[in-house]
């Protein structure tokens, strides 16, 4: 479904003026309708890899097939269009914008408090209270991510892309955010997180470490692991 | 009235049809429809062109229209126009002008609305300002306001494009804890310059102050901002200014906060830029494209 041949993206170092790879030769084919956990040390490319899976950057050479065709030149509109949907790490925020102009732009329909509930109870908000807020200064960080995944539910498609979905959210919503995974069974999912329970949701895991990345099923990455505690290894905080 | 006429009122005022409570609708420099009322009574002006707009003490819950429309070339229309808000009364003025010039010729009016309001009294004034046709579009608008004690002003100014040419000044004395909250919207294109002044005086104990401007300039147009807010009391005073730049455009942002007083709490925020491009990227990602994203981002920006 979802294949990345050859993959390389560079930046340049702007002390140095040097080339810098963040990503080298990733050759990866995601499988169809599974759960794919992507992690890793902070700096090793995982939401670069997301970026360019997305479309918001371009490789700096390779190419990206998503069901047999090459999309590597196609525009991050393009690619929505197609199927690709992403939750960002960082949600935006919009002077005068609110939770409803949102949601009816990805769900191309004008949602009622009763459609909106459809999506914001998934991540633990009422749509009464939420639908016609601004997406300013007034929501807190932990609310704009949960606003920002029931954004990427109202608009729907076929392959998931979620950067860091835990971010924010506290931990005795961690359940629901688990529930929400598993509610997409139906669709590919790729995830970016650290977080262990995340994790253990995974059909598949993608290690990317900064010599290089290891794909495999969970059991075979979780071996490979295990003489270090597995948050250690991948840089997460709850050791 | 013309289609031209009903669709310019509509437009500035809102007005599809004649509007309840009292109105004064000002057509080419002359009064064209007229309703005083006792609430809110509208008497035109002796030694000069304009009228005095009377609201009753304790008038609650009442609205006065007033528009202005220009449908002719080669014009400049410049009227008086004063209002004396009674004490506890609260009401709605809506006034606004739409110039429509289909010569050459430039068009200007210049409205200049003092307001004198009386303790406690409370006003809601909306004003529409538009332009449409081919030739010079030119406002200039100047409203003074006088604030008694505990009185509350809310101005809500609005210029979507059109006018080829404004310059809107706005001058304010508080007394004892009035309060007066201005909300700018002004969007500029093609060669269009649009300059605003506030000018703020806080004389009064706990009177406050709340300027918030939001502006979009694209084209080669030009906007420039400046507020001069005073605090001579214990005061409160917050200005905010936000401006989204496209293509050549400029925008000018002047601050001036002046505190004679330590208790005199006054701010000023400025920020002048492109669209955020995490904006656009959020927005693409859900299907639009560019040119739709921008142009939400735009119209929920100036909403």
């Amino acid at each position: 479904m979802l294949e990345l041949k050859n993959i390389r993206y560079t930046v340049r170092d702007e002390k140095t003026n040097q080339e810098r790879a963040v990503l080298k030769d990733i050759n990866i084919k995601f499988p169809e309708k599974k759960l794919t956990v992507i992690t890793g040390q902070n700096g090793s490319g995982k939401s670069t890899l997301i970026k360019l899976i997305m479309g918001i950057i371009s490789p700096t050479s390779g190419k990206i097939f998503y069901n047999g065709k090459d999309i590597t030149s196609l525009s991050l509109n393009e690619r929505a269009d197609l199927g690709l949907t992403i939750a960002l790490q960082q949600p935006v925020r919009f002077k005068g914008l609110t939770v409803k102009n949102l949601l009816d732009v990805a769900s191309e329909k004008s949602n009622k408090v009763s459609d909106a509930c459809e999506y914001l109870s998934k991540v633990g908000l009422c749509a009464k209270n939420y639908l016609n807020r601004e997406l300013d200064s007034t929501l807190s960080g932990g609310e704009l991510k949960r606003i920002e995944l029931a954004i990427s539910l109202a608009k729907g498609g076929e392959l998931f892309l979620f950067d860091e979905p835990e971010a924010g959210i506290d931990l005795w919503s961690f359940d629901s955010l688990v529930d929400l995974f598993k509610a997409l069974k139906d669709k590919t999912v790729i995830i970016v997180s650290h977080q262990e329970k995340i994790l253990e949701q995974a059909d598949y895991l993608l290690l990317i470490e900064n010599d290089g990345y290891k794909m495999g099923t969970k059991e075979e990455i979780y071996s490979i692991l295990k003489p270090e505690p597995v948050c250690k290894k991948l840089g997460g905080q709850n050791e | 009235m013309n289609s031209i006429d009903k669709e310019l009122l509509k437009s500035i005022a809102d007005l599809h049809s004649i509007p309840e409570g009292s109105y004064n609708i000002r057509k080419n420099g002359e009064s064209l429809e007229r309703r005083s009322t006792s609430d809110i009574e509208i008497i035109s002006k002796e030694d000069k062109s304009g009228i005095d707009i009377i609201v009753h003490k304790g008038v609650k819950n009442k609205s006065v229209h007033i528009p202005v429309i220009i449908t002719v070339g080669d014009l400049t229309d410049v009227v008086y126009n004063d209002f004396y808000i009674g004490e506890d009364a609260d009401v709605l003025i809506v006034a606004g002008c739409g110039i429509h010039n289909p010569t050459g010729e430039e068009s200007r009016h210049d409205g200049i609305h003092t307001f004198h309001l009386e303790k406690n009294a409370k006003v809601r004034y909306v004003e529409k300002h538009l332009g449409s046709g081919l030739g010079g579009k030119v406002l200039n608008p100047l409203t003074k306001i006088f604030m008694k004690e505990n009185s509350e002003f809310e101005m809500e100014t609005i210029q979507l494009g059109g006018v080829t040419y404004s310059k809107r000044d706005t001058e304010a004395v508080l007394e004892d804890n009035a309060k007066l909250v201005i909300k700018e919207k002004i969007l500029t294109t093609d060669s269009q310059e649009a300059i605003t002044n506030f000018d703020v005086l806080l004389s009064g104990k706990n009177s406050h102050v709340q300027v918030i401007s939001r502006s979009v300039a694209k084209g080669n147009s030009k906007q420039s901002f400046m507020s001069n807010i005073v605090g001579e009391n214990a005061s409160f005073g917050h200005v905010e200014c936000d401006g989204i730049l496209l293509d050549n455009a400029q925008i000018i942002s002047v601050p001036k906060i002046d505190a004679k007083c330590p208790e005199a709490s006054l701010v000023h925020e400025a920020a002048i830029g492109k669209i955020a491009g995490e904006q656009l990227i959020k927005l693409m990602s859900l299907g639009l494209t560019h040119e739709e994203a921008e142009n939400l981002i735009i119209k929920g920006y100036l909403s």
